[in-house]
């Protein structure tokens, strides 16, 4: 084995649709790996929040783009001698791929570690690969390739309608679907080729069942099936869409091996060299398949099977890229037997996605060959049913397991049977109505098999219901087997959660402890990888037993979705890890696949469990010590009150002080008798107080409902019209609870304070900037650390109220609050008592570790240093993610709502350059050709002439509206008028669009615009983002972003490391 | 109905029966793969044994035709089973698992901490158990390995299937119909023997031996291993397959042990010593040759990368190899397939 010096490791950058936490995890284990060996690592990833680009796994970070022009320049400095591209998702793949053609890595010297460039390029073109496959014989789906819709008619000479539509270089199945008909099939295509070179017309195998491997091979040609997994939606629904199932059920022996068999056929043809995918279809009526397609890197399954199997694959897969074996590998778990080897399950593993479609306007709840989830939950248990249920209340929806109690029988239809986000729920409910499962397997597809489990689950609920069933220790054991919660049995009983888990305790019906250790307890496992599950009769606890260390409980975030990622997951890991060196025993609960916090070596225990209450109480009563659950975000926040109750012991800021920060009229107290000032507000059971209070305050004015589980309907409103329709969204999205409405302060600017306090006093603090004024979501703006643009006396207005409040509050450890900033003066619109979504953020850029802070706090240890987070020779971005491509139809406008899907931080010399880069990171490009502008409201007018004046001199054509183009007309800018589509002439707006004319557009929309602007607006905005065009809707970052490119040239960008901007 | 496992130290595991309502005893042993429970219970390797399924569900594909049938009958005493799954799904499924169980009067347990007892049996060793309906009546166990168990899984006379150039004579110990199928596959005509039937002294006309798997301890099939001497002596190329292997072993002048717990499952790693390539292998024996007791002429072929394990032997100059897993396959991966084809070429 040759010994390599450096390893360069490209990461996937922001959390997006389609490529999501997995890649945190992939690229960690790589990391930790090259470590062991001594390798010196260098890592290119902008994605801030990451626990990759912590400080204890990369010799050297870059937060730049990962692209080829970044990456390129990141070769010539560092000259690495290897370089890895399976960790980053399609991003680094596509990246490396590009660089390989380039000649760029040989002229460097680079070699592509793991499987080689020309694999990659094979699996990621069709044609290639069918080429491949074919000469082994192993199966394709019939069909063929077309670069032009004449090639597609080509193609389907042979072939019948439906057809499935597939683009190559795809992130996430972009631009693939299931066609009916020639008009649809034309539609499909040309948007398709507008992505990728290239699509694939195929048989579309309706109904054949799904079926996944996870495959290592190492560079002698060993090679293993780690896992297989059996999606329960049947073909045509993207994995990341469909539940997902590990081990495949119901597959007998001959299938299952003859799937093994061909996946090491096709690998060994292929010489992968690592880790890969490869996805099969299998007719359910007989032992034909298909090989759908290989994915060359680790992917969000293969972090999937990672967890489900406690199977390290990117591990291994990192040191398989560096020459090693399989056989001289050891097992991560027993620590004794071999790495080569096949995962043998003893329970059964539930992956259920997360979708959040109802924060985006416009967007459909149908699912299909394209993905729309933002995340996913799995769930580890010793039936489906138990496995399922614990799922379904994991992804945290409100909805307390498959019927969950609630009556939805009534307002399922066959309609609801077609593929959607709560297909799950209406097959259920048509179950409940007795509709026979070979109907609803005939409308579906999803295996009889599933029916059958879930016919049983829904079989024992209406027992329950209809009181044919008694509370007995008997039944009351079948319905936790059954993963029933304590809670919805209550509810059919009557009686109070805490009731029933007295009674169940009573009972000795207690959840066991088992490990998940890759070879179903033939060896012992060294590692405790921990589950629950009422089929058992041992708990295997491990060995430490309650109270002999100091132990911690350390709550984890739960499934991503908008407002919550991989931030969460760095806060929880990073504290986890801080307690541990401090001599704590640490536990970790979480329940979902792509983090880094569910590997089993962050903790001294994982338990892959829900995050309930019930769960929580379990795992508390089998283990004792202190919760903390101010790092996890919003789920385990919501705890706080609950555990408080049960006396459960709390590490940091008293639960008490978390109600009266969360608790709107108590906040509002406090902050009145500090003399802190907030938005005027008020809390109203119906619409006509609703208006007289809005009248009072003026419009514009927000409205939201109080209490809001996932996805809410907040909204500003400038009119009364408006204000009726956003009241009956709010009504409608939680009616059991008052509506708020507070006084929207416009043209203010927002700025955020994180921190970290011990006993009511400050320890550190972080002052961040907006970008964007307020009205764009917090998550959904660009900040900007330290501040560049306050006054000094904002700034200290700023620290003295959070003084104020943490003082009254007595907070002990970290929290967060919001204000609002107009004319010098300042107001607080949120407190939060845990970490933000901006720790990781504040944390890097001032290298200062937040979390670690806030654990010596919350233990108690005094910390006498002084931390300069102020005045810092460098300027940090974080910029937002958007996934809007990803969701056919949304408006992607940026809303008080929360939009955005992950994040990126960068740095750079000044604003302009740190905002630049971090704009490039999310996909952002320097426009080379023209710029369209269509801006509403004089005064954004007015206010964007600089910006527009910058363009021209950047020799770049301005395309503009009626009213724009005539203002920058009169102010001597250069200018074509192009027409609205209500306009109904050409060239409109979407022409220049869609013929490549222009390489960025910025719409600017104004509050109270007409219906048909409305409509202009969104239909310009939407082609746009399904054109690939990069579009800006902020006046404030456009504005910025215009300034930034006007001063910067790409190859004036500093190509500098973490370390070089801030000193450890 | 309620049914106890009682396992030979008093450990009880009370469960719910399947199958036949029926008290059985045998030697407790578990099998950890994921799939294959039709060709595990008809495997005759199992004989005498109470199988314990470590994956919890079991019955989700049903119950096929004779088609992944390793013998005509389901082979195990008992099967013990976390969850059992009475509504099966798959084309090929005609009834089943516990209709098929009661045809063969053969009681399952479900509802059992499946992962407690294999801890146990794990910590402790296979032990002798019994399955028990109603009170316990205490009773002396069934051990298989006490008393040579190949005339009860052997067929009792010659018979032939296939045609081809070569012809080889499969001394069944309790043969799983897939290593017939496998060599039929390869177009060679085959003769199964019964275990104590000698092809030398019956003047037989053929090209090589295969030993089949087959239940109990290789020391109480001494008639087979007397054959095999003599085939060893007369240069007669021939291949073992798990107690195949074990009764080369022993005619060749090695001994056998009985491993704590026995190699049960389907993700079984074995590594060629000689090409030092790696594979993955279905394995079922709760007996190995003690690599030590090899004599010069012959080499460990295979190991056991887990516990180092022999799991294969052959001699250095001859034609005569083994190997203790099943490249047969049936249930669980078929990577040793190229092992028939290397065999043959021996031929």
């Amino acid at each position: 084995m040759n010994k390599l010096r450096k390893v360069l490791v490209l990461g996937s950058g922001a959390l997006k649709i389609g490529e999501a936490g997995e890649f945190d995890y992939s690229g960690s284990q790589a990391l930790k790996a090259l470590k062991e060996e001594s390798v010196e690592t260098v890592l290119i990833n902008p994605n801030i929040a990451t626990i990759q680009t912590s400080q204890s796994l990369a010799d050297k970070v870059y937060f730049l783009p990962v692209n080829p022009f970044f990456v390129e320049k990141v070769i010539k400095k560092e000259k690495p001698d290897g370089i890895f591209l399976s960790f980053g998702g399609q991003t680094a793949l596509n990246c490396g791929l590009s660089l390989a053609k380039s000649g760029i890595l040989e002229k460097n010297h680079v070699k592509v570690l793991g499987t080689a460039a020309k694999t990659i390029e094979i699996t990621e073109d069709r044609k290639l690969f069918a080429m491949e496959l074919e000469k082994i014989g192993v199966l394709i789906p019939k069909g063929g390739f077309a670069s032009s819709l004449n090639e597609v008619l080509e193609v389907i000479k042979n072939l019948q309608f439906p057809l499935l539509v597939r683009s190559g270089y795809s992130l996430g199945g972009l631009g693939s679907a299931v066609v009916y008909n020639q008009k649809e099939l034309t539609q499909v295509v040309s948007k398709a080729l507008k992505h990728a070179p290239q699509v694939a017309i195929e048989e579309y195998l309706k109904h054949w069942k799904e079926i996944e491997y996870e495959i290592v091979r190492d560079g002698e040609g060993n090679k293993i099936t780690v896992c297989n997994m059996e999606n329960l939606d049947p073909l045509g629904i993207h994995t990341g869409e469909s539940i997902v199932v590990a081990p495949s059920q119901t597959l007998n022996n001959y299938q299952y091996h003859l799937l093994r068999q061909i996946s090491l056929k096709v690998i060994e043809q292929l010489k992968i060299v690592g880790e890969c995918n490869i996805q099969f279809a299998l007719n359910p009526q007989s032992n034909e398949y298909r090989v759908i397609e290989v994915n060359a890197r680790l992917s969000r399954s293969s972090a999937l099977a990672s967890k489900a199997t406690g199977y390290p694959l990117a591990y291994v897969a990192a040191k398989i890229g560096l020459g090693y074996t399989l056989s001289e590998l050891k097992n991560s778990v027993t620590k004794s037997t071999s790495a080569f080897f096949e995962p043998s399950l003893d329970y059964i593993v539930v992956k259920v996605p997360k979708w959040d479609l109802q924060k985006f306007v416009g967007a459909s709840e149908t699912i299909g060959s394209e993905m729309k989830s933002v995340g996913e939950v799995m769930a580890i248990g010793r039936s489906f049913p138990e496995s399922l249920q614990k799922a379904i209340r994991s992804l945290g929806n409100g909805q307390d397991g498959l019927l969950g109690g609630k009556s939805k029988i009534n307002v399922s239809s066959k309609k609801l049977l077609s593929p959607n986000t709560q297909r799950i729920f209406s097959v259920a409910g048509e179950l409940a109505k007795g509709t026979s499962v070979d109907e609803i397997y005939n409308e579906t597809g999803v295996d009889r098999w599933y029916l059958y489990q879930l016919l049983e689950i829904v079989n024992f609920e209406k027992r329950l219901k209809e009181k044919k069933l008694k509370l007995s220790k008997h039944n009351l054991l079948q319905a936790k087997k059954l993963g029933f919660s304590d809670n919805l049995i209550a509810q059919v009983f009557k009686k109070d959660e805490q009731d029933i888990r007295q009674l169940r305790k009573g009972w000795a019906i207690l959840p066991k402890v088992k490990h998940i250790d890759t070879l179903a307890a033939e060896y012992p496992a060294k590692t405790n990888y921990l589950y629950l599950t009422y089929h058992g009769e041992e708990s295997e606890q491990g060995e430490s037993g309650k109270g002999e260390r100091r132990k911690v409980i350390v709550l984890g975030s739960g499934p991503y979705r908008i407002g919550s990622s991989v931030e969460f997951d760095w806060c929880c890991v990073t504290a986890a890890l801080s307690f541990k060196k401090k001599g704590w025993e640490t536990i970790i609960i979480n329940c979902n696949p792509e983090t880094v916090s569910t590997d089993y070596d962050n903790a001294d225990k994982l338990y892959f469990e829900e995050l309930t209450l019930e769960r929580v109480l379990d795992i508390y009563d089998l283990e004792g010590g202190k919760i903390v659950l101010s790092f996890g975000g919003q789920i385990p926040n919501n705890l706080a009150i609950p555990l408080y109750e049960k006396k459960v012991p709390i590490l940091g800021t008293d639960p008490v002080s978390i109600d009266i920060a969360e608790n709107r009229h108590k906040f509002s107290k406090l902050l009145d008798s500090l003399n802190i000032s907030q938005p005027a507000w008020q809390e109203l059971k119906n619409s006509e107080v609703a208006h007289a209070f809005s009248k009072k305050i003026g419009f514009p004015v927000m409205v939201r409902p109080s209490y809001v589980l996932s996805g809410s309907a907040m909204n500003v409103a400038y009119s009364v019209p408006e204000l009726k329709r956003y009241l009956t969204q709010a009504t409608q999205v939680s009616p059991k609870y008052p509506v708020v409405i507070s006084k929207f302060i416009e043209n203010a600017k927002e700025i955020e304070i994180d921190g970290v306090a011990s006993n009511g006093e400050l320890v550190i603090y972080a002052i961040s900037e907006h970008i964007e004024n307020a009205g764009v979501h917090s998550g959904d703006a660009t900040l900007v650390l330290p501040p560049q643009r306050l006054f000094i006396e904002t700034i200290r207005q700023v620290k003295n109220d959070a003084r104020a409040i943490i003082k009254a509050l007595d907070i002990t450890g970290p929290f967060n609050i919001q204000f609002l900033a107009k004319d010098n003066k300042v107001m607080v619109i949120e407190l939060n008592l845990r970490a933000s979504r901006s720790f990781p953020f504040v944390s890097k850029v001032t290298k200062n570790n937040f979390v670690e802070i806030a654990v010596e706090a919350i233990l108690g240890n005094r910390l006498d240093c002084v931390f300069n987070t102020l005045n810092l020779d460098y300027v940090g971005v974080k910029a937002s993610q958007f996934s809007f491509n990803r969701i056919k139809g949304a408006d992607p406008k940026l809303r008080v709502e929360m939009l955005s899907t992950g994040e990126v931080g960068c740095f750079g010399e000044d604003l302009h350059e740190a905002f630049l880069k971090a704009i490039l990171s999310t996909g952002g490009k320097i426009p080379q050709k023209g710029v369209f502008v269509s801006i509403g409201g004089d005064k954004n007018k007015m206010e964007f002439l600089e910006a527009a004046q910058e363009i021209s001199k950047l020799n770049l054509k301005i395309y503009a509206t009626k009213n724009t183009s005539q203002l920058l007309k009169d102010h001597g800018i250069k200018n074509t008028r192009v027409f609205k589509i209500s306009e109904g002439r050409s060239p409109s707006a979407i022409d220049l669009v869609s013929n490549n004319r222009v390489d960025l557009a910025i719409n600017i929309s104004i509050p109270g615009e007409s219906a048909s602007d409305q409509r202009d607006g969104y239909v310009i905005r939407r082609v746009c983002i399904d054109t690939g065009v990069p579009l800006l809707t902020n006046l404030q970052s456009a504005t910025e972003f215009i300034l930034a490119i006007s001063c910067k040239k790409a190859d004036e960008l500093n190509i500098k490391c973490w370390d070089e901007y801030v000193a450890c | 109905m309620k049914g106890k496992l009682i396992l030979a130290d008093q450990n009880t595991f009370e469960g719910d029966f399947f199958g036949a309502i029926t008290n059985i005893s045998g030697e407790v042993v578990f099998n950890t793969g994921m799939v294959g429970y039709v060709e595990s219970l008809t495997d005759p390797s199992y004989y005498g044994q109470i199988l314990v399924l470590t994956y919890p569900l079991v019955g989700n594909y049903g119950i096929p035709d004779t088609k992944y049938w390793e013998s005509k009958k389901i082979q195990v005493k008992g099967v013990i089973v976390q969850n059992y799954i009475d509504t099966p799904s798959h084309f090929e499924s005609q009834k089943t698992l516990s209709d098929w169980l009661k045809k063969d009067n053969i009681p399952g347990l479900f509802n059992i901490d499946t992962r407690f007892l294999v801890r146990k049996l794990r910590e402790r060793g296979v032990m002798l158990g019994r399955i028990e309906s109603g009170e316990s009546g205490k009773g002396e166990s069934y051990d298989p390995n006490k008393e040579n168990v190949l005339p009860f899984v052997s067929v009792d006379k010659p018979q032939t299937f296939g045609e081809g150039k070569k012809h080889i004579i499969l001394i069944d110990c309790g043969a799983k119909s897939n290593i017939i199928k496998s060599f039929l596959k390869r177009k060679v005509k085959i003769t199964v023997v019964p275990w104590n039937f000698n092809p030398i002294k019956n003047n037989l006309n053929f090209d090589g031996v295969m030993i089949s798997n087959g239940p109990g301890d290789p020391k109480q099939a001494k008639e087979t291993i007397d054959t095999i001497r003599q085939l060893i002596d007369e240069n007669v190329p021939t291949f073992g397959i798990c107690l195949g292997s074990q009764l080369l072993g022993l005619a060749a002048g090695a001994d056998t042990y009985k491993l704590k717990f026995g190699h049960r499952g389907q993700n079984q790693p074995v590594k060629d010593l000689i090409s030092k390539k790696a594979i993955i292998t279905s394995q079922n024996h709760g007996f190995a040759i003690s690599s030590k007791t090899l004599s010069n002429n012959w080499q460990e072929w295979f190991i056991n990368l887990n516990d180092g394990t022999n799991e294969g032997v052959r001699h250095v100059k001859k034609p005569f190899l083994s190997v203790q897993f099943h490249p047969e396959a049936s249930p669980g991966p078929t990577d040793g397939g190229y092992l028939f084809d290397e065999f043959l070429t021996y031929l």
